[in-house]
């Protein structure tokens, strides 16, 4: 760790390499940086917003990630040397088969697991250095997940699912109510708030579970497999869904999933294998994928 | 179906906020026992089938004490019986002898010291049923609840909370279980006595002060006992990382 001193207000800053911007002013430190011995990563690179609020162009970050599972004498190492960079806003998709890791990179992501090596980084935050309150108001307040099972708390009602994040986050009584209706209105389920999970269906359950990840307004969504236990009907609404959120609100949604149908609308499709980036398509790449099936 | 508009309403700027981080979440008392109790009751067949345990023990407990209280009544009753009898006896052959009363006094206590020693052994074995039943029956409630409370964290819970909705919810669990099994204890000796004794005369020799004092206990014990067991494996719980509390198939 190298200390640095802002070029535009002299601020002192000590730096990991990873933030290159002044967290006091917002002026660029890559040259300082660059002086002190990092190397330049051009992926890095941070924008200004017309608002003149700096803002970063990645919203997650790994580094290095590694997991490995132990297991008596046996290792399984779930992920190897994986850096990610996740744009703020975009729609990524994390395709790979069975077992290739998707679900351990969406624990260490999410801050549901530690990694064995490696960072991880939210905005700029190692989430390594995040004590356990931190850590709880990052899941409650930026984060909404999205998991294959659904895991609705099975004696609540769907309302009650949705407020439950409210409660955590101190919301009024009267808040939570309204904007429990509101989110339920918004994925189609208005008339289902007194429901309890089993009187729904999988695409009914999952669509709650969408509901409740943004109720506080998260600035991520982590959706792990939210397809697999769907039809294709059903999977295919639940990703529009997504779809439509991501680009309503400008939420960052991340998706893993093992199915090709599910991908297309994806900004970007971060291919993992055996614990490692295989490839990263980008969307026109997609676009022309797609295209090129429709011809033949 | 889908209205682009509302959704941005509903799902507000969230996403282009930049984040800082900050730290107060909270669980209102009034939330935390509507959760929980609410927990307890909406599965009352699953609740009564984790706190049998607690039931059981609590029964045993009870049961003793009952049959203690009624034993020292129908004791007392006889012995009674007894002074009249000698009373009568001694008035009938015109022979007053102050020191014949007493010696009939003697005996029963003896007899009751024996008991008392009998009695306290067995509170002591339905004690260590109790225990064992509840721990069982808290352990039972926490493990089968890991993805529950694996959800709950990746909500914003943290570790507390989810102690917190335990403890409450084993308090909860604890006087439901333990009324019933002081009651089922209870209802049962005063019918097993009712039975030997050919009547229900039990229920009107015995001291009704000690009795609800016992019974109270029952219930104090249990609830108190279900409380301090349900602490481990809730605190256990509540460590787990929430990928490992999520992995958990039941
Ligand atoms: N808790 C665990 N203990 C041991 N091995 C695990 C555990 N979780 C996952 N693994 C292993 O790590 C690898 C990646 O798993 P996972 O991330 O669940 O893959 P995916 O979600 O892509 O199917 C697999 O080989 C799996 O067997
Ligand atoms: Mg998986």
């Amino acid at each position: 760790m190298a200390k640095i001193e802002c070029p535009e207000c002299g601020e002192q800053i000590e730096t990991t390499g990873i933030v290159t911007v002044c967290p006091k002013c917002g002026a660029d430190l890559r040259e300082v940086m660059e002086a002190v011995g990092h190397e330049r990563d051009e992926r890095m690179k941070t924008i200004v917003r017309d608002d003149s609020v700096t803002t970063h162009e990645f919203i997650v970050r790994t580094r290095d990630l590694k997991k490995i599972y132990v297991m008596g004498e046996i290792e399984v190492p779930a992920l190897r040397d994986v850096d990610l960079d996740v744009r703020r806003g975009e729609y990524l998709s994390i395709m790979g088969p069975s077992g290739s890791g998707k679900s351990t990179l969406f624990n260490m992501i999410g801050g549901l697991d530690k990694p064995t090596a490696g960072r991880c980084f939210i905005e700029e935050v190692d989430m390594a250095q995040l004590d356990a309150f931190e850590l709880a108001w990052l899941r409650c307040r930026k984060i909404g997940y999205i998991f294959q099972t659904f895991n609705l708390i099975p004696v609540m009602t769907a309302m009650e699912n949705i407020t439950l994040p409210m409660i955590f986050a101190g919301m009024s009584t009267d808040e939570m109510m309204d904007r429990g209706r509101e989110l339920l209105d918004m994925v189609g389920l208005g008339d289902r708030l007194d429901h309890k999970p089993y009187e729904l269906s999988g695409g009914q359950q999952q669509r709650v579970a969408v509901a409740r990840a943004l109720a506080n307004s998260p600035a991520i969504v982590l959706a792990d497999e939210p397809t697999g236990n769907l039809d294709l009907h059903t999977g295919k609404e639940i990703i529009d869904l997504l779809k439509e959120l991501n680009q309503a609100s400008g939420v960052t949604v991340i998706s893993a999933t093992h199915d090709l149908k599910m991908i297309d609308v994806s900004d970007r499709v971060v291919h993992i294998r055996d614990g490692e980036i295989e490839r990263i398509e980008h969307r026109a790449d997609i676009d022309l994928e797609v295209g090129g099936m429709g011809e033949e | 179906m889908l209205d682009v508009e509302g959704l941005a309403k509903a799902t507000g700027a969230g996403g282009k906020e930049k984040i800082k981080i900050q730290r107060q979440i909270t669980l209102p008392w009034v939330e935390a026992v509507r959760i929980s109790v609410r927990n307890v009751t909406i599965r009352l067949g699953r609740t009564m089938i984790t706190a049998s345990g607690i039931v059981l023990g609590i029964a045993f407990l009870s049961s003793v004490w009952t049959s203690g209280v009624i034993q020292d009544g129908l004791q007392q009753a006889r012995f009674e019986q007894e002074r009249e009898l000698v009373a009568a006896t001694t008035r009938d052959q015109a022979k007053p002898d102050g020191g014949k009363t007493e010696d009939s006094a003697a005996v029963p206590g003896e007899e009751k010291q024996a008991q008392n020693s009998k009695r306290i052994w067995l509170v002591v074995m339905s004690l260590l049923v109790c225990g064992v039943g509840i721990t069982n029956a808290m352990l039972m409630s926490v493990t089968e609840r890991f993805r529950e409370i694996g959800t709950m964290k990746c909500l914003g819970a943290l570790d507390s909370f989810i102690v917190r909705l335990f403890l409450i919810e084993a308090i909860a669990l604890g006087v439901l279980g333990s009324v019933l099994g002081t009651l089922l204890g209870h209802l049962a000796m005063l019918g097993i006595f009712a039975l030997r004794e050919r009547s229900l005369s039990v229920a009107a020799k015995m001291d009704w002060g000690q009795m609800l004092t016992y019974l109270l206990l029952c219930i104090l014990i249990g609830t108190v006992l279900s409380l301090v067991s349900a602490i481990a494996p809730a605190v256990r719980a509540a460590r787990m990382r929430p990928a490992v509390a999520l992995q958990t198939e039941i």
